[in-house]
């Protein structure tokens, strides 16, 4: 029987720990994990990305619920321990949840440092920390004004950045005289400072906070102690961090600065381990991953009776501030038995300097130019002795041999033990092995394989080097992915032609972007379908051929060659004609199957083709149109009963969801769109999981969109407050119709927001109200042409060759 | 021993199918797929996927192949057989154009397997 292991707490070191330990053996371990925050395990060293909004919080998730499930593990989100009986070996949870273990692993973290001065608990003051941080940050963002960040080291830096990105004014306190003082000094302290100021960074240094101040039961600003006060809505501490040891101190075990451990991550209890920024190993306490990770693969060797050990770490550190290069390592505090040789190029804003101790490197900064960090670090680790190249070691690799080296040469030059991926430490030949043994390439696929540049991104410019001198021409850094196996271009180069060479028809289309088939195959025509239809509304004619059956036949095909009928029911609402005709269409056509759908409306299954122009016409009688349950277009839109009859109800929601399903029927999309109108916060349309959904509040309408609830699961982001139905309108419109003129074929809206920005597109809706109006002209044109009731149609004739055989014989014909 | 000379029936016209497209004819039990290609050749194969038993003729021509609607098979009308790496063949009949009128012969070329 396997042993049971408990981690409390579910970073990024408990994490990777878990994943050496079940590639070693899957089953030796029965794993339960408590994790405070209510998640799943995700990359902190992305977080100021999040903050500065270029990834989300789905692009930093490392493993995610399906991860655990299949690992087995059970994860307990949102279940701080509170109690650990070391005697009966369990661990309880506040809400009473209770595990037992044979092996105990702490791994608590550690907390951010929040200095006592006077307002330091008033709302708005924070810390950054975890993804709640960066939320509470990017809400108080949205309200703009100022933000004080206390703390001029990476992490406060970071915030300010981020919080720039976010649009707030943002000022940096900082106590001592430069920036980043333990990893820089004073004159690169001082070309960070004016790269920080030069982005419109307020920063004061030598500045000591004295009290927050109050306004409105919130924070209103800070005062300094020489009696300045600066007026803010939130302020930020980023002073430092405290390993975490409170739980580990309460029962018992041994703990200093951090919880004690040996060489072997075990505590004072022989069942008990510490791991990560919580523990202290030979007298320091890490808060840097790559130190952790290498933790978590001892301490995983050693759950399984090997006996590796930790010797400590020396550490490199990037600041992940887009367009400033800082990069540090090791030890650079000024002593007698150190030398130190410097670089300066002012104008260039380039800065380095190097810390020698007995001819070897014990300290590096890089500024402005960091691409030698790796190539010096590599150095340092290995205590080369640097007595022959002294002089001209300040110019890196390139004037050790002769000749300048391009950044590709430098990257063949490194040994192959050279780390390249620091935060997972993986050096040369491991990347280079994987790329020829496994195949790989790309990017992704070596992030995937080896974990090279998968935590913080800094070295991906060195993979890619890699990748591109292992494979020669044959790697593509920039390659797309094309449309099908019939062209190598990709979505966006078809539709760019289209629109400016002016192509009108499918076969123009082939002829001028050279595709290699004669005809097209059925996974590129009704992308160019689309694209044609949407392009030239009113001159393109819609090739029918080039459409999946659904669309061809305006029914859904199922497995058994049957099909399903779904008719209209405007925003969800039928009444007794509409339902007593479809009851006399299920009789009469004997139909098998009827079922409500998602969508609400009513499915009517396993109808023979050949009956499907005499159920539309039945259906069609008391005024039924196609619901269009097949189209890449608009699907339903969902509603609850709003004020009509809600007691909750803010607005009428089912007289909104119904105009807004009258206004874009019929419309088609890159892929299928689906709406819903919550008449309030309440929800019960859920429209935050649809492509758009509005809630309707007492002071008007939130539009919401890029929500999924399909094969990805999602919840919608806000675009925005309007105040009429009218606004609603023309917002949703335009927001559509932006969506119809980029999205890739087959993307759905929150891929194409992925891909495109939620930002950007919000921008776009919500501010230009230029370009907001002429999307929405270019919608109703469009619209002109596309709400034609596809039923009908048919009945009165058109494409009658569909629904009936070209011939009927007698099986004794031919016989 | 099974000689029969080859029966031709009439089916109808080339022009009742579109272009890269299919019309299904009905023999008994059986359901025939005859094809039309962008460039006019006529094929005729079962209307039964070989992989999901899916009907074939509602599914989008290529330029000699069809897209199975179902599971997305990718299927020869030349030969009947499935296409890259897919292994499977649906039964194909011989058909011809004489003047403008189409003629299948209704005992399979090719049998499915």
């Amino acid at each position: 029987m396997s042993k049971k292991l408990v981690i409390v707490g579910n970073g990024m070191a408990p994490g990777r720990m878990l994943e050496y330990l079940f590639e070693a053996d899957r089953d030796a371990y029965e794993v339960t994990i408590f994790n405070a925050e209510p998640r799943v395990n995700y990359n902190r060293l992305m977080l100021s990305p999040v903050l500065s909004g270029e990834k989300s919080y789905e692009d930093i998730i490392t493993h995610g619920d399906a991860w655990y499930a299949e690992h087995n593990v059970t994860l307990h989100k949102g279940a701080k321990v509170t109690k650990i009986d070391r005697d009966a070996k369990t661990v309880t949870s506040e809400a009473g949840i209770t595990a037992s273990y044979d092996k105990l692993v702490i791994a608590t973290g550690s907390s951010p440092f929040i200095i006592p001065i006077p307002g330091h608990n008033l709302n708005g003051v924070m810390v950054y920390r975890d993804l709640d941080d960066v939320e509470g940050m990017l809400n108080a963002a949205k309200g703009g004004g100022r933000a004080i960040v206390i703390g001029g080291g990476l992490l406060g830096l970071e915030a300010a950045a981020g919080l720039k990105e976010q649009g707030m004014d943002v000022t940096v306190l900082h106590l001592m005289p430069t920036l980043m003082e333990r990893q820089m000094d004073e004159a690169s302290g001082h070309l960070l400072k004016q790269a920080i100021q030069a982005r419109g960074i307020d920063v004061l240094t030598e500045a000591n906070s004295k009290a927050i101040i109050e306004k409105d039961g919130r924070v209103g600003g800070i005062e300094l102690e020489d009696g300045t006060v600066i007026e803010a809505s939130i302020v930020v501490m980023a002073v430092g961090i405290r390993p975490a040891m409170g739980l580990a101190k309460e029962i018992g075990i041994e703990c200093n600065r951090g919880v004690l451990v040996d060489d072997q991550m075990v505590t004072s209890d022989p069942d008990v381990y510490a791991l990560g920024e919580c523990a202290e190993h030979r007298g320091l306490c890490y808060g840097l991953v790559a130190p952790l990770y290498e933790m978590g693969k001892v301490l995983a060797d050693h759950l399984l009776q090997g006996n590796t050990e930790y010797h400590g770490s020396v550490t490199a550190t990037k600041l992940k501030v887009t367009g400033i290069d800082l990069y540090s390592a090791g030890d650079f505090a000024e002593g007698e038995d150190r030398e130190e040789i410097v670089l300066r190029d002012a104008t260039a804003g380039v800065y380095k300097r190097l810390v020698l101790k007995d001819e070897k490197i014990i300290g590096a900064v890089l500024y402005g130019e960091t691409a030698d960090g790796p190539w010096f670090f590599d150095m340092l680790k290995k205590g080369t002795d640097v007595s022959e190249m002294r002089e001209t070691l300040i110019f890196g690799p390139a004037f050790q041999g002769g000749a300048p080296l391009d950044p590709m040469e430098a990257v063949a030059a490194l040994p192959d033990d050279a780390e390249i991926c620091g935060c997972n430490g993986i050096c040369k030949s491991t990347i280079t092995n994987s790329i020829t043994e496994l195949g790989l390439t790309s990017l992704d696929e070596v992030r995937a394989h080896t974990k090279a540049s998968a935590s913080c991104g800094t070295c991906s410019n060195l993979v890619g080097n890699l990748l591109q001198l292992t494979l020669g021409d044959s790697y593509n850094p920039d390659a797309v992915t094309p449309v099908c196996g019939c062209t190598d271009h990709g979505h966006e180069v078809v539709r760019q032609a289209i629109k400016q060479k002016r192509l009108k028809t499918i076969p123009e289309v082939l002829q001028a972007l050279e595709w290699k088939s004669s005809t097209g195959c059925a996974k590129c025509r009704p992308a160019l379908n689309y694209y044609l239809v949407a392009e030239w509304p009113g001159e393109y004619e819609d090739d029918y051929q080039s459409r999946f059956i659904n669309e061809r036949v305006h029914a859904n095909i199922q497995k058994d060659g049957t099909y399903s009928v779904v008719p209209r029911m405007w925003g969800g609402v039928t009444n007794a004609a509409e339902l007593r005709a479809i009851a006399d269409v299920v009789d009469k056509f004997d139909i098998p199957s009827v079922k409500m759908t998602g969508g609400q409306r009513i499915d009517l299954l396993g109808i023979q083709k050949e009956d499907l122009l005499g159920v539309w016409e039945d259906l069609g009688k008391v005024g039924f149109v196609s619901g269009q349950a097949y189209a890449k277009g608009l699907r339903t839109v969902k509603t609850c009963v709003g004020s009509d009859w809600c007691r909750f109800g803010t607005q009428d929601s089912t007289g909104l969801g119904i105009k807004i399903e009258k206004f874009t029927w019929g419309a088609w999309t890159p892929a299928k769109l689906k709406l819903a109108v919550s008449g309030c916060p309440r929800n019960c349309s859920e429209a935050t999981c649809k492509d758009i959904g509005i809630i309707c509040v007492q002071a008007g309408y939130e539009i919401h969109f890029g929500g999924a609830a399909g094969l990805d699961i999602k919840g919608t982001e806000v675009l925005g407050l309007v105040e009429t139905e009218e606004a609603v309108m023309e917002h949703v419109v335009a927001l559509i119709q932006l969506y119809r003129e980029e999205g890739h074929y087959l993307e759905r809206i929150y891929k194409w927001c992925k891909r495109r920005g939620f930002d950007t597109i919000r921008t776009l809706i919500m501010e230009d109200g230029d370009l907001r109006k002429a999307l929405y002209e270019r919608f109703v044109y469009s619209q002109k042409f596309a709400q034609v009731d596809p039923w009908s149609e048919r009945v009165s004739g058109k494409d009658k060759h569909e629904f009936n055989p070209m011939a009927v014989l007698e099986r004794e014909a031919a016989e | 021993m099974n000689i029969t000379a080859e029966i031709w029936t009439k089916i109808g016209s080339i022009s009742d199918i579109p272009q890269r497209g299919a019309r299904r004819v009905k023999y008994g039990a059986v359901v025939i797929a005859i094809f039309r290609t962008f460039d006019d050749r006529i094929f005729a194969l079962e209307d039964v996927c070989t992989n999901c038993d899916g009907p074939i003729s509602q599914g989008i021509v290529g330029d000699a192949s069809v897209a199975c609607p179902i599971c997305n098979w990718e299927i020869s009308l030349e030969t009947g057989e499935a296409m890259g790496a897919d292994v499977g063949q649906v039964a194909t009949y011989p058909v011809r154009l004489e003047g403008g009128i189409l003629q299948i012969s209704l005992s399979p070329a090719a049998k499915a397997a």
